[in-house]
């Protein structure tokens, strides 16, 4: 073969040749898809054999999956998460102001805002670094004792407050992250055009800043759905003091069960938004 | 002018002025100070020591409104530093509305003009990832244009950009110069300093070693350091 022929064989490969790799790598996606297939019902299988054959199942199954027990229950858990679901709603709307102005008050170098900066420092750090169950106690307990008229009595409302204040902490800090990451050059830009410190935050680095943060956002509020549940230890009507009750009255533990997936069902949707979120991102062209 | 960042003097003693309608072009070696230079102007930086004046005011001085000089100067950087939350339009109408509190009609008319003479009709609305290099600097550039600068500054526009695409933003510049726009442009481009300055000042390690005519400054430099930079940039195929 001339040096021609072998040079015109490499660059164009025969029709034998793509059809070929076409299959090995037909068969290769077959085999791993043959592999996933047995490992999956191995594992599960097995878990689901160790489960059902333990000595204890049956009872496990009459008091925590008992169809009738669901079904009694289930209307009532349902009314009761409703509040849970006010309650996110409202607390999510706060923390999205609140977290802005603290991360603001934190990024902005104006000399005449040290003290507030100092006091976003501190309050970052105590309510982060608390447990969120001991700031609804502190909350719910601590304000009424202290007998001052004005103050809000309703544990509903003092139970918002706590969530409201541990979860802005976090969400200031996710928002500062987002102020940061905005490059040096979109302020100097913005004041370059003839904007104001003010107008630069405004129309130029905020909102770089809040599209960056939806994926650790949503991440915060997927945390504060189920943490709605914490409130119920000031005796709030929500679903886990509901299905509690129930469990307490009817000894079968079913009800609490009616209750997660009721969680579930608010979480895993802003989950899988959040994987799309992601995706598209990673995705996108630069 | 003096400037220092920490105990490195980026800028020692520069001396330079620029006429109405003039466009300065400053070379040097990267580092030489030529973007903080523009940077001081635009009172992005604080200068340690000297002055800087516009239209006769001592811009630099402490109790000068600093946004207002900012809105009567154009600053371009090397890496364009659009808006990329903002279409091409808005990009251009933001300065004019907000910050020279034109009313936004007007300013959207002024935005469209300013982007058609830079050769960007019918690509307003698209955001800067959809733009190429050139077309973003050319973006930049007419951002800066259109609030009628007194001055405008230009920082290595083209440094940023591939090679083939370096002649559209020139000949934006030039449309600039043809408008009388005074400019202080520092310049990685030879050829370009030589057809559109009336001066050519050589930056070395923060001090304006040379400063003429583009014949006397590129033809016939005085110094070592403007030779030897110059000897660099023809045999790197630049001059």
């Amino acid at each position: 073969m001339s040096a021609d022929q072998a040079a015109a064989a490499a660059t164009l490969p025969s029709p034998d040749r793509r059809a070929e790799r076409a299959a090995a790598r037909r068969r290769s996606t077959r085999r791993g898809q043959a592999i996933a297939v047995v490992s999956s019902v191995i594992v599960l299988g097995g878990l689901a054999a160790l489960t059902f054959t333990s000595p204890g199942w049956p009872d496990v199954r009459d008091t925590f999956f008992s169809w009738s027990a669901f079904k009694d229950a289930f209307p009532d858990v349902l009314d009761a998460f409703w509040l849970d679901v006010r309650m996110f709603v409202v607390v999510e709307a706060v923390v999205l102001v609140l977290g802005l102005v603290v991360a603001l008050v934190r990024t902005i170098g104006a000399p005449a805002l040290f003290p507030l900066r100092m006091l976003a420092v501190v309050y970052v750090d105590v309510f982060r670094g608390i447990p969120t169950i001991l700031l609804v106690y502190l909350v719910g307990f601590g304000i009424p004792a202290l007998q001052l008229s004005g103050l809000p009595t309703d544990p509903i409302v003092l139970g918002c407050i706590a969530l409201s204040l541990s979860y802005g902490a976090y969400v200031a800090e996710v928002y500062r992250a987002g102020l940061q990451s905005v490059h040096p050059g979109q302020r100097h830009a913005a004041l370059a055009v003839g904007l104001t410190e003010g107008q630069a935050l405004r129309h130029v680095i905020v909102p770089q800043a809040v599209r960056r943060i939806g994926p650790p956002l949503l991440n915060d509020f997927i945390a504060l759905q189920k943490d709605v549940a914490l409130v119920s230890i000031l005796g709030v009507g929500e679903a886990f003091q509901a299905a509690q009750i129930i469990a307490a009255s009817t000894f079968n533990y079913t009800p609490l069960l009616a209750a997660a997936l009721l969680y579930l069902a608010v979480t895993l949707p802003l989950a899988r938004l959040l994987d799309r979120w992601e995706r598209g991102r990673s995705g996108r062209k630069t | 002018m003096t400037k220092s960042f920490g105990a490195r003097e980026v800028l020692r003693g520069i001396d330079l002025s620029v006429g109405e309608h003039e466009a300065v072009a400053i070379i040097g070696a990267s580092g030489s100070g030529k973007s903080t230079l523009l940077r001081c102007i635009d009172l992005l930086e604080d200068i340690d020591d000297g002055d800087v004046l516009l239209d006769g005011e001592v811009i630099t001085d402490p109790s000068v409104d600093t946004v207002g000089v900012r809105r009567r100067l154009g600053l371009v950087f090397q890496a364009y530093n659009l808006f990329p939350h903002l279409t091409a339009i808005q990009n251009v109408v933001l300065g004019i509305s907000r910050g020279h509190g034109v009313e936004r009609s007007v300013a959207e008319r002024t935005a469209r003009e300013v982007l058609a003479r830079f050769g960007l009709a019918g690509r307003e609305d698209d955001r800067p990832d959809e733009l190429s290099g050139g077309q973003q600097q050319r973006v930049a550039l007419a951002r800066a244009f259109a609030t009628r600068p007194r001055a405008m500054l230009l920082d290595e526009v083209t440094s940023a950009l591939d090679p083939e695409l370096v002649g559209e933003v020139l000949a934006a510049v030039r449309e600039l110069k043809g408008e009388g726009v005074t400019m202080l442009l520092a310049t990685h481009e030879m050829t370009f300093a030589r057809e559109v300055a009336d001066k050519v000042g050589f930056l070395h390690d923060g001090r304006l070693l040379e400063l003429g005519t583009p014949e006397q400054v590129l033809e016939a430099p005085q110094q070592p350091e403007t030779q030897r930079f110059l000897r660099r940039l023809l045999e790197a195929g630049r001059a």
